[in-house]
């Protein structure tokens, strides 16, 4: 299996005071510490945890957006340039961000034809001409219609707009694009509309998605892989269906039971208190704090991802121990 | 069936807007009984919140609102203000999405919960100090006499709402309207929050309005389910027959547009279209242009709220049969 995207031993670590004032001692917030992620060319890996977990981050190391305090990317074999160097922009038109709030990434006095054009203008030579006929082609591809070239983006819908920033992503014909919770902020009967055209996206053009969202159902909807983050670190990583049907770490258990469905209810496994602060991260596994499984070794040793004979990757202590399955 | 503890009847709410009016409530009509818990789903704009804000006079003076509100014998629209400021709290109590801009920064949590006491319950000093610890205790905050001395700021959103719905006990309410009370949190602290709700309503017998745009919150935490769109009531059902056995295409087409956490993955079915903006809603079904079973006169005629099982009330033109999806149809393909 070729490799499109390689991430090893990410870090970002930031420097803040710990408390109030200007004489407070100084920590070490660690956003992302030693995440490890591969996706291959036209796969989605979903990347899932609550707010705080680093998600956001490592969506922006691996675009080079924010440099990383260690750690290296790869994007085909090549590690990833420095950030504002001609080889980096070049490389930008192959990888593309979607956000959340498309307002927020949008020019309010610019036509929303004008800001898909745009990519065009900073990395290929076309004519103005050339270029609003592939712009009107990309908003036929995401389901935009010819007259609202002319629009402003307040004359747009929610669900319009993101399809404005999917056609502005797609103009360069990037092979990966990193979408930062792209439908968080629409409403269900939009965000189907949107999960579908994602996925037709990627099997028209082939195109690999990194998916940052805190919604596991959608996350579950779209990702062929999934990766759970917790305070920074990757806990569990396998196969979408699979890790949402029978999760192996005592969070990844928490969070799936914490979502409300429709129909039988399940047994949920409530957490006690709140995540703990990033800056003061807990010794040993970070989640033994709120884990109710926690023993010594789990509040000493932090724990690494180790490979379950399922292929599922698990950082904790007691995954195999068969209590604990009974147990939960 | 017992006297109903709220009615609202022919609810309706118009803004006056640079001199257009938009309706964002359509006469509405709901029942909640004494003890009941009542979801109020739908999208941004369908005026789940609008219609329980306008029934405790929150709504700021350029909202028209008309149609009635009675708490038991109490009429509550077009009443004065000293009216609502007896019930509002004391019988009826409101929470939001954001706790931390709905409490006083600058004031601590225990001033702010004395105050609520005093004002509801006319409790003060240490009767005031000992209610207020047991009130924080009651919503699950550990080391409570220590939070009582806290600013808000120092909490975490998950500890504040905790702080917000113990203020909304302060008064002992009848009702507890909470709107999206979820929704700024992360999940494992919004099913924390959810779990409180339905101790605290088995202890104390509250009834409760709980508004959210997320199915699952809803089919989880309430008996009754009011669907809404585009300011008017579309569906009404007890829990189970809603999500089980939808009659209205556009509840139906909710359903259909969720992905699942369990079975095989199926695409969704994505309503086409987007919400009507508010002064430009169609004349007939306000849902009308979206739906896929509509028929000429969907477009021009209002459809009646018709009874379609056990207080289970659609308001559609089309029989829509319960067993079956007008979302599976192939014309509704996309």
């Amino acid at each position: 299996m070729s490799v499109l995207l390689e991430a090893t031993d990410l870090r970002r670590h930031y420097q803040v005071r710990a408390g109030n004032g200007l004489f407070a001692a100084k920590a070490t917030l660690r956003a992302v510490d030693g995440v490890s992620l591969t996706l291959a060319p036209g796969r989605t890996l979903g990347l899932v945890g609550e707010s705080g977990c680093g998600k956001s981050t490592t969506g922006k190391l691996v675009l080079g957006l924010v440099p990383p305090s260690a750690g290296t990317v790869r994007y085909r074999g090549e590690t990833l340039p420095a950030v504002g160097t001609p080889a980096w922009r070049g490389l930008r038109r192959h990888i593309q961000m979607v956000y959340q709030d498309p307002l927020g990434a949008l020019d309010r006095r610019l036509p929303v034809g004008r800001q898909i054009e745009e990519p065009l203008a900073i990395h290929e030579q076309t004519t103005p001409a050339e270029r609003r006929d592939r712009a009107l082609a990309a908003m036929n591809n995401v389901g935009l219609q010819p007259h609202q070239y002319d629009r402003y983006p307040h004359e747009l819908s929610g669900g319009q707009r993101q399809r404005v920033v999917l056609a502005r992503a797609l103009m360069t014909g990037p092979d990966l694009l990193v979408c930062d919770e792209p439908i968080s902020a629409l409403d269900v009967s939009i965000q189907a509309q949107v999960v579908n055209l994602l996925l037709d996206l990627q099997e028209q053009l082939g195109i690999a998605y990194l998916f940052i969202s805190h919604d596991l159902k959608v996350v579950r909807q779209v990702s062929h892989d999934v990766a759970v983050m917790y305070l920074g670190r990757i806990v569990e990583q396998g196969e979408a269906e699979s890790l949402f049907a029978a999760p192996a770490h005592p969070y990844t258990r928490a969070l799936v039971s914490a979502i409300p469905t429709i129909g039988p209810r399940r047994e949920r496994l409530l957490l006690q208190g709140d995540p703990p602060n990033p800056v003061n991260v807990p010794s040993g596994c970070a989640f033994h704090t709120r884990c109710p499984f926690a023993t010594a070794q789990c509040r000493a040793e932090s724990p690494t991802l180790q490979p379950m004979a399922s292929g599922r990757l698990v950082a904790c202590h007691r995954v195999h121990e068969p209590a604990l399955q009974v147990a939960a | 069936m017992t006297a109903p503890l709220v009615a609202l009847r022919g609810l309706t709410v118009d803004f006056e807007n640079g001199g257009r009016l938009s309706r964002a409530v359509d006469r509405v009509d709901l029942e909640i009984a004494p003890g009941e818990a009542l979801g109020i789903v739908g999208e941004s704009g369908s005026g789940k919140s609008v219609t329980w804000l306008a029934a405790l006079g929150l709504l700021p003076a350029k909202a028209r609102v008309s149609g009635s509100v009675r708490l038991e014998k109490q009429e509550l629209v077009g009443v004065p203000a000293r009216v609502l400021e007896d019930v509002r709290g004391k019988r009826i109590a409101m929470i939001f999405q954001d706790p931390s801009s709905c409490l006083n920064p600058v004031h601590r949590i225990g001033w702010q919960l004395v105050e609520a006491l005093r004002l509801h319950r006319g409790l003060h000093g240490k009767a005031a100090e000992a209610e207020a610890l047991r009130l924080l205790d009651q919503v699950g905050i550990a080391d409570a006499r220590r939070r009582l001395q806290d600013y808000p700021h120092l909490l975490s959103g998950g500890l504040n709402q905790r702080v917000m719905i113990a203020m909304a006990l302060a008064g002992q309410p009848d009702l507890l309207v909470a709107d999206e009370p979820t929704t700024a949190l992360d999940a494992t602290i919004q099913a924390q929050i959810l779990a409180l709700l339905s101790g605290i309503r088995r202890d104390t017998g509250m009834a409760l309005v709980l508004i959210s745009h997320d199915l699952g919150v809803v089919a989880e935490n309430v008996d009754r389910v009011a669907v809404m769109y585009a300011g008017r009531l579309v569906e009404e059902a007890p829990g189970a027959d809603l999500f089980g056995a939808a009659r209205h295409p556009y509840t139906q087409g909710l359903l259909a547009a969720l992905p699942s956490l369990t079975g095989p993955r199926r695409r969704l079915a994505a309503i086409p279209g987007t919400v009507p903006d508010p002064w430009n809603v169609p004349t007939g079904c306000r849902f009308a242009p979206r739906c896929p079973v509509a028929e000429t006169r969907c477009a021009s005629v209002p459809p009646p709220a018709r009874s379609v099982g056990f207080r289970h009330v659609a308001t559609c033109h089309r029989q829509v049969e319960a067993a079956y999806s007008v979302w599976s149809l192939p014309q509704a393909a996309e």
